[in-house]
């Protein structure tokens, strides 16, 4: 089962894939342009990994002070940084490197509390896509990545559809991919991950309660490339869905340099 | 039907925040801290701030968030994470949010702000800030918010708060003095992500925030704005 929340006609309603485009819950049939989409739940606790794909991690190596893994990088992102499919995400014109993160993100069903990785997957609702944007000209060496360049309003796109976890076999056999303005920049697998989403719920559940809502963006893989105003980014993982992004300029949003 | 469940998975209620007795009445849940804006935290680290892996002082605000898990009523007794023998106790006034602040200039950011409450802010103590902690940071009740109080214009510069472990005064500070003070802490943070109404913006810990230990009462006041009392416990 997909099913994805949109703001159409005055109200937030529930949908379902058509042939067509989408199915309201109350059996109106639409477009997917014709309709705003949210991210597919109500997120709580927005928790992100980064390198967590050895081959990023490589990408990487000139600019880190260690290539080491032991332990889980994880930073927490706020509700005002979430935005849904097709929506639209401020390129800032000061920034020489703003790239898109093409991430399987992992939905929390069930309260999760000292959960071992045997029983972890229990509490999985299910999987969304995500485009965690990040401007690199911003990192500070201080809790980075930092905020600034990690949780910037509508920089992290979630959707279009959160897909059970029953229907997902092995979310560690999915192909990624990015697109930008129709061209593959940025291929890979979930099977590359680091730390697979069974231990990073057993490690974060050591610590915090999970709640359902919560969400587990899970890393990206090599292949992140500067975008620009105008850009059109479409992350796509296999079976689970393909995120569109529009990038816009300072102008539409009454910066002036 | 299940699929409707799926669909809104609810989010889970913040327990243990305390309505503010004005608008926006209802805190969001959001509490975002700032790292360091305690001008002697910087110092203490000397020459380290300028060596690998730091490179150099912090610019732009360094923030933190305390996610929902964290929040707890604020008499709720902590316990100690196992294996940790005491947690460090920071505590910071805080803004309450009273309108939406998205970009704004530092001479019209204090009109953004409703109220003012006192936070605590555990976590296990660490003497490294190059990433972000998050276990450390993050555990289950580790945030405690006092009933706000409405903000009329009080000297945010002039703030005092004081804690207490075990009825003796081991911390004394004030709001003079910070890197950022409130109004340009709010003008920069709104610079990349809109704060709304009921959000807390914390001033920022102290440097030198005292451990407790388990069995230690803990209590902590700001002068006017609130105040609160909580025991440290034994791991479960």
């Amino acid at each position: 089962m997909k099913t994805a929340r949109v703001a159409y006609g005055g109200a937030i309603h529930t949908a379902y894939p058509h042939a067509t485009g989408l199915q309201l819950a109350d059996g109106r049939v639409l477009r997917e342009e014709d309709v705003v989409w949210l991210p597919p739940f109500e997120p709580g606790t927005v928790i992100a990994l980064g390198l967590n794909y050895a081959d990023h991690v490589a990408e990487l190596a000139r600019e880190l002070h260690s290539t080491a893994a032991a332990e889980p990088l994880v930073f927490l992102k706020s509700a005002g940084a979430l935005i849904g499919h097709r929506g639209h995400t401020r390129r800032p014109s000061d920034a020489a490197f703003m790239h898109y993160e093409c991430e399987l993100a992992v939905v929390i069903g069930r309260p999760a509390k000292g959960v071992k990785a045997a029983g972890a997957m229990q509490h999985v609702a299910g999987y969304t896509v995500a485009n965690d944007y990040a401007v690199r000209d911003y990192l500070e060496n201080w809790y980075r990545p930092n905020l600034r360049v990690k949780n910037r309003d509508g920089g992290t796109a979630l959707g279009p559809w959160l897909v059970d976890t029953a229907d997902v076999a092995d979310p560690h056999a999915l192909a990624l991919s990015t697109r930008v303005n129709g061209t593959l920049t940025q291929q890979g697998s979930t099977a590359n991950m680091v730390h697979r989403v069974p231990q990073l719920i057993e490690y974060l559940s050591a610590f915090m309660t999970l709640e359902p809502g919560d969400v587990i963006l899970t890393g990206t893989p090599e292949g992140v490339v500067n975008v620009n105003p105008g850009d059109e980014v479409v992350c796509e993982i296999e079976g689970i869905g393909r995120l569109h992004n529009t990038l816009l300029p300072d102008s539409l949003f009454g910066i002036t340099a | 039907m299940l699929v409707n469940q799926r669909a809104s998975l609810p989010p889970t209620p913040t327990t243990g925040l305390p309505p503010p007795d004005f608008a926006p009445w209802r805190l969001s849940g959001l509490v975002l801290a700032p790292l360091m804006n305690d001008p002697a935290a910087l110092q203490a680290l000397g020459a380290a701030v300028d060596a690998p892996p730091y490179k150099a002082a912090p610019k732009a605000p360094v923030l933190y968030i305390k996610p929902r898990n964290t929040l707890a009523a604020a008499g709720a007794p902590m316990p100690l994470p196992l294996g940790v023998p005491a947690l460090q106790v920071g505590a910071s006034v805080a803004l309450v949010m009273g309108r939406t602040a998205c970009r704004v200039a530092e001479r019209d950011a204090l009109a953004h702000v409703a109220g003012l409450a006192l936070v605590v802010d555990l976590s296990v103590p660490h003497d490294s800030f190059y990433r972000p902690s998050v276990p450390l940071k993050a555990l289950d009740a580790s945030c405690r918010v006092a009933p706000p109080v409405a903000f009329s214009g009080q000297d945010l510069a002039m703030l005092t708060l004081h804690i207490d472990i075990d009825g003796r005064r081991v911390h004394a500070a004030s709001t003079a003095g910070l890197r950022r003070p409130a109004a340009a802490l709010l003008a920069d943070v709104s610079d990349f992500m809109t704060l709304n109404p009921g959000d807390l913006l914390l001033l920022g810990v102290a440097h030198g925030a005292p451990l407790a230990r388990a069995g230690q009462p803990v209590h902590i006041a700001a002068e006017g704005i609130g105040a609160l009392t909580f025991p440290i416990e034994a791991a479960a």
